[in-house]
């Protein structure tokens, strides 16, 4: 046995009283922080730390789609750009786009596109910059819980606050939002995104191996992670406004 | 997939069908096209499948080369997939560097590959940290009318299992070729089941007209053992919780069925 296969042994990602690797139950979520309107120049920004991650997000537009050639003449041009810093994990990553950075920025942009009321705006593009700073295991999923802030606070009209949590599969114990060590040594991470009101599904990946009994669990569970997101999420969104309405309360009072 | 046109009187009949039970080209919900299998066509090639899924077209090449491991994985040879859509695949297709969708496609088949553990990696390793064997798996759409997911797994799964690695000696630090060859390590045989959602209803490997008029695409891999080892959720719609429980006793079902085609060949 080699050096690193007995450290992989000694890692035990959920013990016998079912605590995880952060002290974290399997049903737990890791602490969120999120905010929104952290940014000047973007029309709309918000930031995200989940456990470990903490990832950027802004939009620009509806503005005039560049090269124009790709405006769609019936509703706008949704693009996004997920994208990891080099310091944003353990070894440097070029920070030229992976193949793996241009899949997610696939899946997360069709994740987002069945909330957004494109038809509103023809011959525009929405743009969506996704910066992950620092990457602690389930990056895609908060970038869209954080993506999707940023697409409300940049006042784009949705059918939904889209948001996202996964669940996996890690020392034989089904668990919800994985970090990077379960994610890593884990056997199973099933991300989901979730539109709430309409009880849809619209973004779903799996690796890993799961029977389809726990597959099915998976989905429960990362559903449930799903609806406790979503309130971080509004009261994230309520949160900017009541700062600014105390702050012209402030001022008149004046 | 692509956005080939299709006119609005045929997309609302494929949709109303669908809505129905029924398809335009006659097959049931459940029911994929015919699936031809041929194994073996490229020499030069150490492995190689063609399939044709209806008039879908996927050929499959495997090379194998020596180089060096990850660094994070030093016992452990290389997999690396890649897809391409050669522009006399369809005429939306245009030569130039990957786009989103074969980089896509080629990392669901990867997926299913690596997650399956189809390929036995441990085995393909020479000297670790220093040496191990690649293996290049590379997906040639030669025709494109649709589900290239399940076309591309299909052929790629063939491939490897027709490829024979050439023997080799380990003298030092130096691998050299021997005449002869071995099969490629492998452990597993992962199947994948594609789907479309049209009318709010599930229905297994889509055509390309069909996903013109689909609102979202789902794939699932599942073993030998009935175990699912890779999912991806495709297009811009959004799918149910009960709609994916629904996919997933469909796809163990439809999985076990093809895998008996890769089993006799």
């Amino acid at each position: 046995m080699t050096d690193k296969e007995k450290v992989k042994e000694k890692v035990v990602l959920v013990n016998e009283e079912g605590i995880r690797t952060d002290g974290r139950k399997v049903t737990d979520l890791r602490p969120i922080k999120l905010e929104v309107g952290v940014l000047g120049n973007a029309d709309g920004s918000a930031y995200i730390e989940m456990g470990k991650n903490k990832i950027l997000a802004a939009v620009y537009g509806p503005r005039e789609a560049h090269p124009r050639h790709l405006a769609l003449p019936d509703k706008a041009l949704l693009r996004c750009r997920y994208h990891m810093a080099p310091f944003s994990v353990e070894e440097r990553k070029s920070p030229a786009p992976s193949r793996r950075e241009i899949e997610l920025s696939m899946v997360v942009r069709k994740a987002l596109e069945p909330a957004v009321f494109l038809e509103k705006f023809p011959r525009t593009s929405i743009d969506i910059f996704i910066e992950v700073l620092q990457a602690d295991g389930g990056t895609r999923c908060a970038g869209v819980t954080v993506a999707a802030l940023a697409l409300a606070d940049a006042g784009i009209p949705m059918r939904d606050l889209v948001v996202a949590c996964a669940a996996g599969k890690a020392g034989d114990k089904m668990v919800v939002d994985l970090n990077d060590v379960e994610d890593k040594e884990g056997d199973a991470d099933v991300p989901v995104a979730y539109l709430p009101s309409f009880d849809a599904v619209s973004l779903l990946q799996m690796d890993g191996q799961l029977t389809t009994e726990e597959f099915q669990q998976a989905v429960s569970m990362a559903l449930e992670g799903c609806k406790q997101i979503h309130v971080v999420q509004k009261e994230a969104l309520k949160a900017k406004y009541q700062s600014i309405k105390e702050a012209v309360e402030v001022s008149e009072e004046e | 997939m692509t956005s080939i046109m299709v006119s609005r009187i045929r997309q609302q009949q494929i949709a109303q069908l669908v809505a129905d039970g029924k398809r335009l080209d006659g097959r049931g919900l459940k029911d994929y096209r015919p699936i031809q299998l041929e194994s073996g066509l490229i020499q030069k090639a150490e492995g190689s499948a063609r399939v044709r899924l209806g008039k879908t077209e996927v050929l499959v090449g495997v090379k194998i080369d020596f180089g060096e491991p990850f660094s994070d994985r030093p016992n452990e040879g290389v997999l690396t997939t890649n897809a391409e859509f050669v522009p006399l695949a369809s005429p939306e297709f245009e030569a130039g560097p990957p786009g989103e969708e074969s980089i896509e496609l080629a990392r669901i088949v990867d997926r299913g590959i690596r997650e399956s553990k189809c390929l036995d990696l441990e085995k393909l390793c020479i000297i670790p940290g220093k040496k191990v064997i690649v293996v290049f798996v590379d997906v040639y759409v030669l025709n494109h009318d649709g589900n290239l997911v399940d076309a591309s797994t299909l052929a790629a799964t063939a491939a490897l299992m027709n490829t024979k690695i050439f023997k080799y000696t380990v003298k030092g630090e130096e691998v050299v070729k021997k005449p002869g060859f071995t099969p490629l390590p492998l452990k597993e045989i992962p199947v994948s089941v594609t789907f479309a959602s049209i009318s709010g209803k599930l229905v297994v490997d889509p055509w390309l007209d069909e996903e013109e008029v689909m609102d979202a695409r789902l794939t699932m891999t599942y073993t030998k053992e009935d175990k699912i080892c890779a999912i991806q959720k495709g297009g811009a719609g959004t799918l149910s919780p009960q709609e994916i429980v629904e996919a997933a006793a469909i796809a163990k079902e439809k999985t076990a069925e093809n895998r008996k085609i890769l089993v006799k060949s």
